[in-house]
């Protein structure tokens, strides 16, 4: 069973400005999806397109390889960038009628949402206007928003954003266990750390376009191999001019290289040793956060 | 769901929450009370009680038969009270009467407390006169009893060669008072529409609603859901102002023309609200903050207001005004001005034809026109949006 939302060579553009350009990619039934890129790359206005609040140029969304009409796009569990309630109507009443707009019945959507205010610790504001509650708690309503009328597809833009850490590690848990249920999950973040951990698949996107997509091992690999090597009495710069190696980062003792083709380890350890003691040499995959910086950085000399 | 199914759930969610607004209730009850204030108002200024107390000392006695006749033969409302003649002149200084009949009816004197009153004057005269002309008869050897029933029979018989163009009081003040009723329903609850429609944008709910629900289902739902309880709101402050008037005497309630001036004012607030309401969504559309739904919905406001005001400050004077009369057929004017014709009885039924068949026919074009802009413009947040922007987007 083709269970996946496959987003098939989607342009939109505003003017002048190409927003997406021939974007594709698929999120598949029971994986996290992490959208990355810089802010106007062009996330939000692929999700729009998924959610039909856009309408794209040219190409076509599709979920179990059928385009994705109205019916379907009820069942998505959306969280827009722009946090967005009835600030003046209670957390409940809201709720259960957000539920019914996507379809549910008025029985099954207040037993959903005893459901979820439990789950997500707002159980006690219930009969209050969403506008009385503190920020962390509206983030609450709002990804209970997403999630009351049991959606089969979860959207969520920028759902960790103003965040505390204990609502980071129920929205994390959440997500999890939706795609443990068999939800495609789709989520875009700027916390790089956080898709590293959370996520199976994660694409970057950048002006439009998709510039890589996979697995987080799979993209950590493609990047170049990087060196930690920790040699407390070194002087600034004394690996500048090493062969087949680029500092990318030098901080008291520390200095992190990223490692060339071909490039010889063994060399630099040396160079290193004549410097003094050495008491770390590492190597290791960059960071999705590095891979980020050089996969713009690229496309920005380019 | 059906697509209906899920206008009424908007419709419902508006419904509830309207009813629970404390500006909504608020004014609801200050229009209930200026309406009210204004029928009472009306029965003071129609000047108090509306009789005259004259009082009537001993020797005059033999007048209160004639004065009373004269009085009900020329439609002046007179109470007599015999008094003595001390008590009557303390009674007038201290206002309680108006006039005091002094004197004998050979010769007879008034004591007012600075002057006498048209009306009374002019029963007076009549009264004194007849007292003349009754001691002439006599002396003529007549009965005075004769020539009095004579007289009163000689009447005038008046043939109107156009009916009177000029409305009476009771249809003038409900004239009036529909006037100022469907102005104030169709602004506010156009206003309400405008806010509702820019809340959703500011509070970016929208984006999540339009994730479910289509652009078109959610602005009707909430103009048929605000249109509901202005629907309410209006038959309560119409029928509360009806019972005030019909309790104070202003108003009978058995006149036609009061149950036919509601009846109409809930017509033409029907049409009026389907037509403006949309227009006030597409406009407030184009806006995203509360700040800014004022500048965005005056172009729309002044509509109502011109209709308003050359309705409020032509009609009383003239209702059977061509220019009002041609203005009530157009469309956009025909709200606030055909409804305030109609209660004052000047409409031939061809123009009231017209008038309701062309809102009518206005109400689906505004619709599509105000979907499409509503559409265009109701994800754009930000900067306000040119009507011309989102007329053409996709």
């Amino acid at each position: 069973m083709n269970r996946q939302l496959e987003i098939d060579r989607v342009s939109k553009r505003y003017g002048d400005v190409a927003a997406l350009d021939d974007t594709t990619f698929e999120v598949r039934a029971g994986e996290i999806f992490g959208l990355v890129g810089s802010n106007g790359a062009g996330k939000t206005t692929a999700m729009r397109i998924v959610l039909g609040v856009l309408e794209a140029d040219a190409g076509a969304v599709r979920w179990e390889g059928r385009p994705i009409g109205p019916e379907t796009r009820r069942r998505i569990g959306y969280m827009p960038e722009e946090r967005g309630l009835y600030p003046r109507m209670r957390v409940a009443e809201q709720l259960i009628y957000l539920a019914r707009l996507h379809g549910m019945t008025a029985a099954d959507a207040r037993s959903s949402v005893d459901r979820w205010v439990e789950r997500l610790g707002v159980a006690g504001r219930r009969e209050d206007d969403v506008i009385k509650l503190s920020l962390g708690n509206q983030q609450r309503v709002q990804l209970a928003a997403a999630l009351v009328h049991d959606p089969q597809i979860l959207v969520l833009d920028e759902p960790f954003s103003g965040l505390d850490p204990v609502a980071v590690d129920v929205m994390s848990g959440v997500l999890r266990e939706q795609a443990g249920a068999g939800v495609p999950v789709m989520f875009s973040s700027h916390q790089l750390d956080l898709v590293q951990r959370l996520c199976d698949r994660v694409g970057i996107v950048r002006q439009g376009r998709m510039v890589a997509v996979g697995t987080v091992d799979e993209l950590r690999n493609q990047g170049e191999e990087e060196l930690i090597v920790r040699a407390p009495a070194a002087p600034p710069g004394w690996a500048a001019a090493l062969p087949g190696a680029t500092v990318v980062e030098e901080s008291a003792g520390s200095t992190r290289l990223a490692l060339h083709d071909g490039a010889d380890d063994q060399v630099i350890l040396h160079a290193a040793l004549e410097t003094g003691p050495v008491h770390e040499f590492t190597r290791a995959r960059p960071s999705l956060t590095d891979l980020f910086r050089h996969i713009v950085s690229i496309e920005d000399q380019s | 769901m059906t697509r209906f199914g899920t206008v009424r759930l908007i419709a419902g969610r508006e419904v509830s929450t309207r009813l629970r607004s404390k500006v909504f209730r608020i004014a609801t009850v200050v229009s209930i009370l200026i309406l009210v204030g204004i029928t009472v108002a009306a029965k003071l200024a129609g000047g108090g009680p509306s009789y005259q107390d004259v009082g009537i000392t001993p020797g005059a006695a033999p007048l209160t038969a004639a004065l009373d006749a004269t009085a009900t033969a020329i439609h002046v409302d007179l109470h007599t009270h015999a008094v003595a003649d001390d008590i009557g002149r303390r009674q007038v200084r201290d206002g309680k009467l108006d006039a005091l009949l002094v004197g004998t009816p050979g010769s007879i004197q008034v004591v007012v407390k600075s002057s006498l009153g048209d009306d009374l004057h002019s029963v007076l005269q009549l009264v004194a006169q007849r007292a003349a002309l009754d001691r002439q008869v006599t002396a003529l050897g007549g009965d005075p009893a004769e020539v009095a029933t004579a007289v009163s029979a000689a009447a005038v018989t008046v043939t109107a060669l156009e009916p009177p163009k000029k409305a009476n009081g009771e249809q003038l003040a409900i004239g009036i008072l529909t006037s100022i009723l469907i102005y104030m329903a169709l602004v506010l609850n156009g206003q309400a529409v405008a806010q509702g429609v820019v809340e959703e944008k500011t509070s970016r709910v929208v984006e999540i609603l339009l994730g479910a629900v289509r652009p078109w289902q959610l602005m009707i739902g909430k103009v048929v859901g605000l249109g509901t309880v202005g629907l309410v709101q209006v038959a309560a402050i119409a029928f509360s102002g009806l019972a005030a008037a019909v309790a104070t005497g202003v108003l009978r309630l058995h006149s036609l023309s009061t149950v036919g001036a509601i009846a109409w004012l809930i017509v033409w607030f029907l049409l009026g609200y389907a037509a403006y309401s949309l227009a006030f969504a597409a406009v407030a559309s184009l806006v995203s903050r509360q700040e800014e739904v004022a500048a965005a919905t005056t172009p729309v406001l002044m509509l109502l207001v011109v209709g308003y005001v050359i309705g409020i400050s032509i009609l009383p004077a003239d209702p059977g005004s061509p220019l009002v009369a041609a203005l009530s057929m157009i469309p956009i004017f025909a709200p606030t001005l055909m409804p305030v014709r109609l209660a004052l009885g000047v409409v031939p039924a061809w123009q009231a034809v017209v008038s309701l068949a062309g809102v009518v026919v206005l109400i689906p074009l505004l619709l599509w026109i105000a979907a499409r802009i509503y559409r265009n413009a109701v994800l754009r947040s930000g900067a306000r949006v040119r009507l011309r922007d989102a007329w053409r987007a996709n």
